[in-house]
């Protein structure tokens, strides 16, 4: 098919997993910031920012053998978890604007990726 | 997008589209942290065992001598800052998917860096993506 093998493919995956629970950390310990900037030192943050940077290393693992552009569209599902997470999470509707917007984006993705082989 | 924007009514366009313009900026440092990372990943590392002590040093120099690597990391902190200011604010279903807007970059960053060629399916991916982002943004104003 390719010349990015399966184990690249799963290494990306994994990454855009470990990446969208890093969003929702990110976001919870974003809410603190509204009391100061020195609340910027909390463990939700702290945590979402060692799961956001921890994403990058399956990543770069994943990365090294295969191509970018292949690859890349594989880190687009980590939006559709996000979606998902957000609604369980923070009670976030689930919206036509925001299906619409995530379909355009993950049909631009998959056809940047076919654009890449 | 900007021009709508401020036709709707102050109340309504309240916060939530200063985030959206943050994230915006999280995915031009996002971007440039994806290249730095691809560059520092084709360096040659040495085999590290953990086992092996003796192995440990020569990898951590190795790393350290990754600056491409290392500043790729950097970048992303970077963006990881922006992205938690952008985040206080607005709903994270609406800001997050905005990030997409990195393969844009990626994808032009790579046609300069690793000679990778524009074509008509990459023409019409970026369009999508940046149709897609745009949906958000006009959404997230009207939040």
């Amino acid at each position: 098919m390719t010349k990015t093998p399966l184990s690249s493919i799963l290494l990306v995956l994994l990454a855009s997993l470990i990446g969208s629970f890093g969003a929702v950390f990110l976001k919870l310990g974003a809410a603190h910031l509204n009391r100061g900037f020195r609340y910027i030192l909390n463990r939700q943050l702290g945590f979402g920012v060692v799961l956001f940077l921890g994403s990058s290393v399956p990543f770069v693992m994943g990365v090294r053998h295969g191509e970018l552009s292949v690859l890349y569209p594989m880190v687009s599902l980590g939006y559709v978890w996000t979606l998902f997470w957000s609604k369980l999470f923070f009670d976030e509707p689930i919206t036509k604007a925001k299906l619409g917007a995530l379909a355009m984006i993950l049909a631009g993705i998959i056809c940047i990726g076919v654009g890449g082989r | 997008m900007a021009s709508s924007v401020t036709a709707i009514p102050q109340q309504a366009a309240r916060r939530p589209n200063k985030s959206v313009y943050m994230v915006l900026g999280c995915t031009v440092f996002a971007a440039a942290a994806q290249v730095l990372m691809k560059f520092g990943a084709n360096h040659a590392m040495p085999h590290m065992n953990p086992a092996e002590p003796s192995t440990w040093m020569p990898f951590a120099m190795a790393l350290l001598g990754n600056y491409q690597l290392l500043l790729g990391y950097g970048v992303q902190s970077g963006n990881a800052l922006l992205l938690i200011l952008a985040l206080r604010d607005g709903e994270l279903s609406m800001l997050y998917p905005i990030i997409a807007l990195t393969y844009v970059w990626v994808n032009l960053l790579s046609m300069y860096f690793f000679n990778e060629h524009m074509n008509i399916w990459k023409a019409l991916g970026i369009a999508l993506v940046i149709g897609g982002v745009a949906l958000l943004g006009r959404a997230s104003s009207r939040a």
